[in-house]
Protein backbone atom coordinates (compact mmCIF):
# COMPACT_ATOMS: atom_id res chain seq x y z
CA UNK A 1 0.00 0.00 0.00
CA UNK A 2 1.20 3.59 -0.82
CA UNK A 3 2.38 5.56 1.72
CA UNK A 4 0.47 8.36 3.46
CA UNK A 5 -2.51 7.01 1.27
CA UNK A 6 -5.52 7.23 4.02
CA UNK A 7 -6.25 3.57 5.24
CA UNK A 8 -9.71 4.26 7.27
CA UNK A 9 -12.22 3.43 4.13
CA UNK A 10 -10.38 0.39 3.88
CA UNK A 11 -10.91 -1.70 7.19
CA UNK A 12 -9.00 -4.79 7.93
CA UNK A 13 -11.65 -7.06 8.09
CA UNK A 14 -12.22 -6.64 4.13
CA UNK A 15 -8.63 -6.55 3.68
CA UNK A 16 -9.06 -10.31 2.19
CA UNK A 17 -9.64 -10.55 -2.26
CA UNK A 18 -13.09 -11.31 -3.00
CA UNK A 19 -14.22 -15.08 -3.42
CA UNK A 20 -17.04 -17.00 -5.35
CA UNK A 21 -18.49 -20.10 -5.26
CA UNK A 22 -18.62 -21.67 -8.67
CA UNK A 23 -18.90 -25.58 -10.06
CA UNK A 24 -15.41 -24.79 -11.46
CA UNK A 25 -14.45 -24.18 -7.74
CA UNK A 26 -16.31 -26.96 -6.19
CA UNK A 27 -14.45 -29.53 -8.96
CA UNK A 28 -10.73 -27.63 -7.75
CA UNK A 29 -11.40 -28.37 -4.05
CA UNK A 30 -12.73 -31.86 -4.60
CA UNK A 31 -9.26 -33.13 -7.02
CA UNK A 32 -7.26 -30.85 -4.41
CA UNK A 33 -8.43 -32.94 -1.34
CA UNK A 34 -8.64 -36.25 -3.09
CA UNK A 35 -4.83 -37.29 -1.63
CA UNK A 36 -5.28 -36.13 1.63
CA UNK A 37 -8.95 -37.60 1.76
CA UNK A 38 -7.09 -40.81 1.07
CA UNK A 39 -5.11 -40.41 3.68
CA UNK A 40 -7.96 -39.50 6.00
CA UNK A 41 -9.65 -43.35 4.99
CA UNK A 42 -6.83 -44.94 6.61
CA UNK A 43 -8.16 -43.65 9.52
CA UNK A 44 -11.96 -44.47 8.42
CA UNK A 45 -10.87 -47.76 8.14
CA UNK A 46 -9.82 -47.96 11.64
CA UNK A 47 -12.79 -45.87 12.57
CA UNK A 48 -15.10 -48.69 10.92
CA UNK A 49 -13.32 -51.69 12.93
CA UNK A 50 -13.27 -50.19 16.01
CA UNK A 51 -16.95 -49.33 15.87
CA UNK A 52 -17.59 -52.05 15.19
CA UNK A 53 -16.03 -54.15 17.38
CA UNK A 54 -17.98 -51.34 20.44
CA UNK A 55 -21.27 -52.88 19.26
CA UNK A 56 -22.14 -51.04 16.09
CA UNK A 57 -23.49 -52.12 12.70
CA UNK A 58 -22.01 -51.40 9.61
CA UNK A 59 -24.99 -48.72 9.21
CA UNK A 60 -24.65 -47.45 12.11
CA UNK A 61 -20.84 -46.67 12.15
CA UNK A 62 -21.35 -45.57 9.13
CA UNK A 63 -24.56 -42.88 10.06
CA UNK A 64 -22.12 -41.57 12.51
CA UNK A 65 -19.49 -40.91 9.62
CA UNK A 66 -21.65 -39.01 7.37
CA UNK A 67 -23.53 -36.79 10.07
CA UNK A 68 -21.04 -36.61 12.58
CA UNK A 69 -17.37 -36.48 10.20
CA UNK A 70 -14.46 -35.52 12.93
CA UNK A 71 -12.67 -38.06 13.53
CA UNK A 72 -10.82 -37.86 16.56
CA UNK A 73 -14.32 -36.97 18.29
CA UNK A 74 -15.54 -40.25 16.85
CA UNK A 75 -13.02 -42.69 18.04
CA UNK A 76 -13.57 -41.50 21.77
CA UNK A 77 -16.86 -41.57 21.52
CA UNK A 78 -16.33 -45.17 19.95
CA UNK A 79 -13.86 -45.91 22.57
CA UNK A 80 -16.52 -44.88 25.71
CA UNK A 81 -19.40 -46.81 24.07
CA UNK A 82 -21.12 -49.45 26.45
CA UNK A 83 -24.45 -50.87 26.94
CA UNK A 84 -26.28 -49.07 27.93
CA UNK A 85 -24.74 -45.89 26.08
CA UNK A 86 -23.52 -43.28 28.51
CA UNK A 87 -24.94 -40.93 26.76
CA UNK A 88 -23.73 -37.98 28.46
CA UNK A 89 -20.25 -38.54 28.37
CA UNK A 90 -20.79 -39.34 24.81
CA UNK A 91 -22.00 -36.37 23.75
CA UNK A 92 -19.99 -33.75 25.72
CA UNK A 93 -16.84 -35.80 25.42
CA UNK A 94 -17.67 -34.91 21.68
CA UNK A 95 -18.35 -31.14 22.03
CA UNK A 96 -15.31 -30.93 23.68
CA UNK A 97 -12.46 -32.33 21.47
CA UNK A 98 -14.57 -30.59 19.08
CA UNK A 99 -14.25 -27.32 20.69
CA UNK A 100 -10.73 -26.32 18.36
CA UNK A 101 -13.21 -26.32 15.28
CA UNK A 102 -15.07 -23.68 16.93
CA UNK A 103 -11.17 -21.13 16.50
CA UNK A 104 -11.10 -22.63 13.13
CA UNK A 105 -14.45 -21.76 12.08
CA UNK A 106 -13.73 -18.34 13.74
CA UNK A 107 -10.74 -18.17 10.91
CA UNK A 108 -12.85 -19.15 8.02
CA UNK A 109 -15.00 -15.96 8.36
CA UNK A 110 -13.28 -13.45 5.93
CA UNK A 111 -14.10 -15.61 3.14
CA UNK A 112 -16.88 -17.65 3.75
CA UNK A 113 -18.76 -14.39 4.70
CA UNK A 114 -18.78 -13.39 1.54
CA UNK A 115 -20.88 -16.62 0.28
CA UNK A 116 -24.48 -16.84 0.59
CA UNK A 117 -25.76 -18.15 4.35
CA UNK A 118 -26.54 -21.51 2.82
CA UNK A 119 -23.49 -21.95 0.89
CA UNK A 120 -21.30 -20.42 4.48
CA UNK A 121 -23.46 -22.38 6.87
CA UNK A 122 -23.96 -26.24 4.16
CA UNK A 123 -19.28 -25.45 3.68
CA UNK A 124 -18.64 -25.25 7.32
CA UNK A 125 -20.26 -28.88 8.11
CA UNK A 126 -17.79 -30.58 5.66
CA UNK A 127 -15.21 -28.71 7.13
CA UNK A 128 -12.31 -31.55 9.39
CA UNK A 129 -8.95 -30.51 10.54
CA UNK A 130 -7.10 -32.17 7.01
CA UNK A 131 -9.24 -30.11 4.76
CA UNK A 132 -10.01 -27.05 6.98
CA UNK A 133 -5.74 -26.55 6.65
CA UNK A 134 -5.62 -27.22 2.86
CA UNK A 135 -8.29 -24.67 2.42
CA UNK A 136 -6.99 -22.00 4.72
CA UNK A 137 -3.68 -22.50 2.85
CA UNK A 138 -5.25 -22.29 -0.57
CA UNK A 139 -7.15 -18.87 0.44
CA UNK A 140 -4.33 -17.32 2.53
CA UNK A 141 -2.37 -17.79 -1.02
CA UNK A 142 -4.56 -15.78 -3.04
CA UNK A 143 -7.08 -18.12 -4.53
CA UNK A 144 -10.66 -16.59 -5.27
CA UNK A 145 -12.27 -19.76 -4.45
CA UNK A 146 -14.65 -19.54 -2.44
CA UNK A 147 -15.95 -23.61 -3.38
CA UNK A 148 -12.55 -25.25 -1.85
CA UNK A 149 -13.90 -25.55 1.60
CA UNK A 150 -16.99 -27.32 0.24
CA UNK A 151 -15.55 -29.17 -2.30
CA UNK A 152 -12.34 -30.38 -0.74
CA UNK A 153 -14.65 -31.30 2.22
CA UNK A 154 -17.51 -33.64 -0.42
CA UNK A 155 -13.89 -35.49 -1.15
CA UNK A 156 -12.92 -35.83 2.35
CA UNK A 157 -16.94 -36.53 3.48
CA UNK A 158 -16.99 -39.41 0.76
CA UNK A 159 -14.22 -41.24 1.64
CA UNK A 160 -14.80 -41.05 5.14
CA UNK A 161 -18.20 -42.68 4.53
CA UNK A 162 -16.54 -45.49 2.50
CA UNK A 163 -13.81 -46.49 4.74
CA UNK A 164 -15.87 -46.34 7.65
CA UNK A 165 -18.01 -48.96 6.09
CA UNK A 166 -14.93 -50.97 4.86
CA UNK A 167 -13.69 -51.06 7.71
CA UNK A 168 -16.95 -52.25 10.05
CA UNK A 169 -17.46 -54.56 7.00
CA UNK A 170 -14.00 -55.96 6.78
CA UNK A 171 -13.39 -55.99 10.57
CA UNK A 172 -10.49 -57.87 11.67
CA UNK A 173 -8.74 -58.04 8.11
CA UNK A 174 -7.31 -54.89 7.74
CA UNK A 175 -4.40 -54.39 9.47
CA UNK A 176 -2.30 -50.87 11.22
CA UNK A 177 -2.09 -47.95 8.79
CA UNK A 178 1.41 -47.92 10.27
CA UNK A 179 2.27 -50.67 7.71
CA UNK A 180 1.45 -48.21 4.98
CA UNK A 181 3.00 -44.71 6.51
CA UNK A 182 -0.81 -43.33 6.42
CA UNK A 183 0.00 -43.21 10.33
CA UNK A 184 2.42 -40.04 8.70
CA UNK A 185 0.26 -38.32 6.22
CA UNK A 186 -1.86 -35.88 9.10
CA UNK A 187 1.67 -34.49 10.39
CA UNK A 188 2.78 -34.58 6.62
CA UNK A 189 0.21 -32.43 5.80
CA UNK A 190 0.19 -30.06 8.54
CA UNK A 191 4.29 -29.52 8.52
CA UNK A 192 3.23 -28.62 4.54
CA UNK A 193 1.12 -26.55 5.90
CA UNK A 194 3.50 -24.84 8.72
CA UNK A 195 5.92 -24.13 5.71
CA UNK A 196 3.51 -22.07 3.62
CA UNK A 197 1.83 -20.12 7.04
CA UNK A 198 5.50 -19.35 8.00
CA UNK A 199 5.91 -15.62 7.48
CA UNK A 200 9.49 -14.82 8.75
CA UNK A 201 10.26 -13.73 11.72
CA UNK A 202 7.25 -12.20 12.89
CA UNK A 203 5.78 -15.97 13.30
CA UNK A 204 8.28 -17.60 15.15
CA UNK A 205 7.75 -15.95 18.79
CA UNK A 206 3.18 -17.00 18.46
CA UNK A 207 4.41 -20.29 16.89
CA UNK A 208 6.95 -20.99 19.47
CA UNK A 209 4.66 -20.13 22.23
CA UNK A 210 2.01 -22.71 20.81
CA UNK A 211 4.47 -25.37 20.50
CA UNK A 212 5.43 -25.04 24.24
CA UNK A 213 2.06 -25.01 25.05
CA UNK A 214 0.58 -28.05 22.90
CA UNK A 215 3.79 -30.08 24.75
CA UNK A 216 2.80 -28.99 28.01
CA UNK A 217 -0.46 -29.95 27.99
CA UNK A 218 -0.12 -32.71 25.77
CA UNK A 219 2.38 -34.71 28.63
CA UNK A 220 -0.87 -33.94 31.51
CA UNK A 221 -3.97 -33.63 30.21
CA UNK A 222 -5.66 -36.48 28.45
CA UNK A 223 -7.33 -36.11 25.32
CA UNK A 224 -6.90 -33.24 21.90
CA UNK A 225 -7.00 -30.50 24.59
CA UNK A 226 -3.94 -29.45 23.78
CA UNK A 227 -4.38 -28.63 20.19
CA UNK A 228 -6.94 -26.01 21.63
CA UNK A 229 -4.47 -24.78 24.18
CA UNK A 230 -1.16 -24.22 22.17
CA UNK A 231 -3.56 -22.41 19.60
CA UNK A 232 -4.98 -20.42 21.94
CA UNK A 233 -1.85 -19.83 23.65
CA UNK A 234 -0.13 -18.95 20.50
CA UNK A 235 -2.96 -16.29 19.44
CA UNK A 236 -2.98 -14.57 22.69
CA UNK A 237 0.80 -14.23 22.35
CA UNK A 238 -0.01 -12.17 19.40
CA UNK A 239 -2.69 -9.98 20.97
CA UNK A 240 -0.52 -9.41 23.91
CA UNK A 241 2.58 -8.02 21.81
CA UNK A 242 0.70 -6.74 18.84
CA UNK A 243 2.16 -3.08 18.06
CA UNK A 244 0.02 -0.85 15.75
CA UNK B 1 -23.36 -61.18 16.28
CA UNK B 2 -26.01 -57.90 15.49
CA UNK B 3 -26.85 -57.23 11.80
CA UNK B 4 -24.93 -54.90 9.66
CA UNK B 5 -28.07 -53.38 8.87
CA UNK B 6 -29.87 -52.70 12.32
CA UNK B 7 -30.38 -49.13 13.05
CA UNK B 8 -31.01 -48.84 16.74
CA UNK B 9 -33.13 -46.04 17.59
CA UNK B 10 -31.83 -45.22 20.53
CA UNK B 11 -27.89 -45.75 18.97
CA UNK B 12 -29.26 -43.29 16.40
CA UNK B 13 -30.68 -40.63 18.51
CA UNK B 14 -26.78 -40.92 20.03
CA UNK B 15 -25.46 -40.17 16.77
CA UNK B 16 -27.57 -37.33 15.99
CA UNK B 17 -26.78 -35.64 19.12
CA UNK B 18 -23.19 -36.12 18.51
CA UNK B 19 -23.84 -34.70 15.04
CA UNK B 20 -25.67 -31.83 16.62
CA UNK B 21 -23.02 -30.39 19.19
CA UNK B 22 -20.49 -30.89 16.42
CA UNK B 23 -21.89 -28.92 13.78
CA UNK B 24 -22.61 -25.87 16.34
CA UNK B 25 -18.60 -26.24 17.17
CA UNK B 26 -18.41 -25.95 13.19
CA UNK B 27 -20.68 -23.25 12.69
CA UNK B 28 -20.58 -21.44 15.69
CA UNK B 29 -16.98 -19.76 15.34
CA UNK B 30 -18.18 -18.63 12.40
CA UNK B 31 -21.33 -17.27 13.26
CA UNK B 32 -19.91 -15.68 16.63
CA UNK B 33 -17.33 -13.36 14.65
CA UNK B 34 -19.97 -12.30 12.41
CA UNK B 35 -21.87 -10.84 15.61
CA UNK B 36 -19.09 -8.71 17.65
CA UNK B 37 -16.79 -6.01 16.39
CA UNK B 38 -12.95 -7.05 16.72
CA UNK B 39 -10.41 -4.71 17.24
CA UNK B 40 -7.06 -4.80 15.11
CA UNK B 41 -5.36 -6.67 18.17
CA UNK B 42 -8.06 -9.06 18.06
CA UNK B 43 -7.51 -9.94 14.08
CA UNK B 44 -3.85 -10.07 14.84
CA UNK B 45 -4.68 -12.84 16.86
CA UNK B 46 -7.24 -14.50 14.84
CA UNK B 47 -4.72 -14.03 12.03
CA UNK B 48 -2.20 -15.77 13.62
CA UNK B 49 -4.31 -18.88 14.76
CA UNK B 50 -4.16 -21.04 11.35
CA UNK B 51 -0.37 -21.40 12.06
CA UNK B 52 -1.00 -21.78 15.99
CA UNK B 53 -3.48 -24.63 15.00
CA UNK B 54 -0.80 -26.26 12.76
CA UNK B 55 2.23 -26.15 15.04
CA UNK B 56 0.07 -27.25 18.44
CA UNK B 57 -1.57 -30.16 16.07
CA UNK B 58 1.91 -30.72 14.99
CA UNK B 59 4.76 -30.51 18.16
CA UNK B 60 3.43 -33.39 19.82
CA UNK B 61 3.31 -35.81 16.84
CA UNK B 62 6.91 -35.17 16.61
CA UNK B 63 7.60 -35.24 20.02
CA UNK B 64 6.35 -38.73 20.38
CA UNK B 65 7.52 -39.91 16.90
CA UNK B 66 11.40 -41.26 16.33
CA UNK B 67 14.19 -40.80 14.07
CA UNK B 68 12.08 -41.86 11.11
CA UNK B 69 9.55 -38.79 11.87
CA UNK B 70 12.21 -36.77 12.65
CA UNK B 71 14.05 -37.23 9.07
CA UNK B 72 10.88 -37.32 7.10
CA UNK B 73 9.00 -34.28 8.77
CA UNK B 74 13.09 -32.16 7.83
CA UNK B 75 12.14 -33.66 4.28
CA UNK B 76 8.71 -32.97 3.86
CA UNK B 77 9.30 -29.41 4.97
CA UNK B 78 12.34 -29.41 2.94
CA UNK B 79 10.32 -30.38 -0.59
CA UNK B 80 7.42 -28.12 0.69
CA UNK B 81 9.95 -25.02 0.88
CA UNK B 82 11.37 -25.92 -2.56
CA UNK B 83 8.61 -26.79 -4.77
CA UNK B 84 5.12 -25.78 -2.36
CA UNK B 85 3.05 -28.63 -3.72
CA UNK B 86 0.99 -30.63 -1.59
CA UNK B 87 0.84 -34.16 -3.32
CA UNK B 88 4.74 -34.13 -3.74
CA UNK B 89 5.68 -33.15 0.07
CA UNK B 90 2.83 -35.38 1.09
CA UNK B 91 4.52 -38.32 -0.88
CA UNK B 92 8.20 -38.07 -0.11
CA UNK B 93 6.93 -37.67 3.68
CA UNK B 94 5.21 -40.74 3.40
CA UNK B 95 8.00 -42.65 1.01
CA UNK B 96 10.71 -41.28 4.01
CA UNK B 97 8.79 -42.65 7.08
CA UNK B 98 8.41 -46.16 5.89
CA UNK B 99 12.32 -45.76 4.00
CA UNK B 100 13.65 -44.97 7.00
CA UNK B 101 11.45 -47.61 9.36
CA UNK B 102 12.21 -50.06 7.30
CA UNK B 103 16.27 -49.21 7.54
CA UNK B 104 15.83 -49.02 11.29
Amino acid sequence: MAEGEPTTEHSDSDSVQSVDFTAAGVREGFVAGFPVAVGVAGYGVVFGVVARRAGLSVAEAGLMSATVLAGAAQLVAVELWADPIPVVAVVATTALVNLRYVLMGAALRPWLQQLTVPRAYTSVFFFADENWALSIGTLRSGSHNGAFLFGSGVVLWLLWIVSTVVGATAGDLVGDPATYGLDFVATALFLTLAAGFWEGKESLRPWVVAATAALAVHAVVPGEWYILAGALAGAATEVVTYDD
Amino acid sequence: MIDALSLDPTVVAVILAMAAVTYATKAGGFWLLGRVDLTERAEAGIDVLPGAVVVAFVAPALAEGGVPEWVAAVATVAVARKTGNLLVSLAVGVAVVLAVRNVL
